[in-house]
């Protein structure tokens, strides 16, 4: 073979190598669970028939202690707090009892409809490096928008089960990280590579009904169609993750009371 | 051409050399009772091969110089060199960097080899990528043991110690500044939970990787208070660059209050 002809085919194969990569890549990729374009019409849902939920989730037993989370390491983040010490937050409680950061959300009844995920991302922010929100929730095939307020430099990395893990650098005034997951899973961990103290957990639903609770332990989910649905709450206390389900049924505009409690693990 | 690049090798070596001479970038102070002994050893070290590099220097430009084409049409010429000569000098090298590291054997063992004494203070160093950890046994003087299921930074269980269950855990101190009094034997017990680091902070003039799986221990003594930087030097991943800590020398007096204001926080 003349010395072209072996330019021509090494060119070749390295095209063919290159188009080979690109696809594989291109298939890996993070790929809503259904298409876009083939994805069912949300089912139309009578907006004057509609429920809510609320309820109050407490703990049960000695409030636990948070230990300090050390920063040292990383002298931006000391001085963002302002020398004040920064808790552990899974071990968080609030002062009257309740718990904050209890992911409540429906497990099951809600099947028969089709939901969009909503145009508008959930934002994760990294501030004085810790996550927050602390915990928060997403429908599968949302927007994550991943922001820092920090002048260090992050590292994302959500550790699903069901979902792609993937782990991404964000440094000082980097654009946002946007990300989807495209399968529902109760909770996804998020560490920081460079600041291993750092825990979020996201909550990814099949449907829109989910709540986090805040300050005062409660929490209300709005929107529900009459029907009767399985309510799961899940806390971090302890650090390892409990849940705990409910049954209530909705009738036309009702609104339910659904109280939870936890223990320290 | 060849007494031009003779001046340069010339130019190079004395620049070279002026910067040790002038000490523009020098030692740091030394902290450690072990320091003049690594200083002595490191200078010793430097003379000899500095020496060497300024007359190997000097013989190279003298042979640019001397065997390099000439104008009037003479070429530089192949020459496989002396023999003899070569093996004299390789045989001296030889002989050289063995006795400089028989030399540097005692202070090594006196570090590594020869175990802190008795009533040495025993302080737990733990490297992870990318931060430095720091257990003090507590009033017990023993370390509890260490759980590797319950690890979990996010909840300050750096350790993943188990407080409820193990006795000897209950009053271990966990920092993130390693503190320890001047003028005090203390024994470091060098550990790491993930990849091999390295301990180093140069006015204690001491280095040594922590390598996952081992408990290394390296001891020492500290003769001036003050704030010192620790830093890791293996590249251990990519936060690298940020994997650094302080050390804090103090009176026994501030140490005790220091420890004690850990303790309260644990």
């Amino acid at each position: 073979m003349r010395k072209q002809n072996w330019i021509l085919l090494f060119t070749a194969l390295m095209i063919l190598a290159l188009v080979a990569c690109g696809k594989k890549e291109e298939e890996t990729a993070e790929q809503p669970a259904t298409p876009a374009t083939n994805a069912p019409a949300p089912t139309p849902i009578d907006q004057s028939t509609v429920g809510e939920v609320t309820g109050k989730v407490s703990f049960e037993g000695t409030k636990p202690k948070t230990p300090v989370i050390h920063m040292d390491q990383d002298p931006v983040c000391v001085q963002k707090h302002a020398g004040k010490p920064v808790h552990a937050e899974d071990g968080d409680v609030n002062d009257n009892g309740t718990l904050p950061n209890v992911f409540v959300y429906v497990k099951s009844g809600a099947e028969k409809y089709t939901f969009a995920p909503p145009s508008d991302p959930v934002v994760l922010d990294q501030n004085g490096c810790m996550y927050q929100p602390h915990v928060l929730g997403i429908m599968a095939g949302q927007t994550l928008k991943v922001v820092s307020s920090d002048a260090t430099t992050h590292n994302i990395h959500p550790m699903p089960k069901d979902n792609r893990e993937w782990n991404m650098s964000q440094a000082p005034g980097a654009a946002p990280i946007e990300q989807k997951f495209a399968r529902p899973e109760i909770m996804v961990p998020v560490k920081c590579n460079q600041h291993p103290w750092m825990r979020a957990w996201i909550g990814v639903t099949s449907n829109p009904f989910y709540a986090v609770t805040g300050s005062d332990g409660t929490f209300t989910i709005k929107g529900l169609p009459p029907g009767t649905y399985t309510i799961e709450a899940w806390s971090a206390i302890g650090g390892t993750g409990q849940t705990s389900d409910q049954t209530v049924t909705i009738g036309p505009k009702e609104s339910k009371t659904l109280d939870f409690s936890f223990k320290a693990s | 051409m060849g007494l031009a690049l003779a001046l340069v090798v010339i130019c190079i070596t004395v620049t070279s050399c002026y910067f040790f001479w002038a000490h523009t970038w020098w030692f740091p102070i030394d902290i450690s009772t072990i320091g003049p002994a690594v200083d002595h050893q490191f200078m010793l070290t430097l003379v000899i091969t500095g020496i060497i590099f300024v007359v190997a220097q000097f013989a190279l430009a003298y042979a640019v110089w001397k065997y390099g084409s000439k104008k009037d049409g003479r070429k530089a010429r192949y020459s496989h060199g002396n023999s003899a000569l070569e093996a004299t000098w390789t045989l001296a090298a030889a002989v050289l960097f063995i006795g400089l590291n028989l030399m540097g054997y005692k202070t090594w063992a006196a570090i590594h080899f020869i175990g802190a004494p008795p009533g040495a203070m025993q302080i737990e160093v733990w490297g992870q990528q990318f931060e430095w950890y720091f257990r003090y046994p507590g009033p017990d003087g023993k370390f509890g043991p260490v759980h590797v299921e319950k690890v979990d930074d996010a909840m300050g269980n750096y350790l993943g110690l188990d407080r409820d269950h193990d006795a000897d855990s209950k009053d271990d101190i966990v920092t993130a500044t390693l503190a320890f009094p001047v003028n005090r034997e203390v024994n470091l017990i060098l550990r790491s939970k993930d990849v091999t680091h390295s301990f180093y902070v140069r006015e204690l003039r001491m280095k040594q990787d922590l390598v996952p799986g081992m408990e290394i221990p390296i001891h020492f003594t500290a003769t001036k208070t003050g704030r010192y930087e620790l830093a890791c030097a293996e590249l251990c991943g990519l936060g690298h660059y940020k994997m650094r800590a302080f050390v804090d020398v103090m009176t026994q007096q501030d140490f005790d209050k220091w420890l004690a204001q850990q303790a309260a926080s644990q």
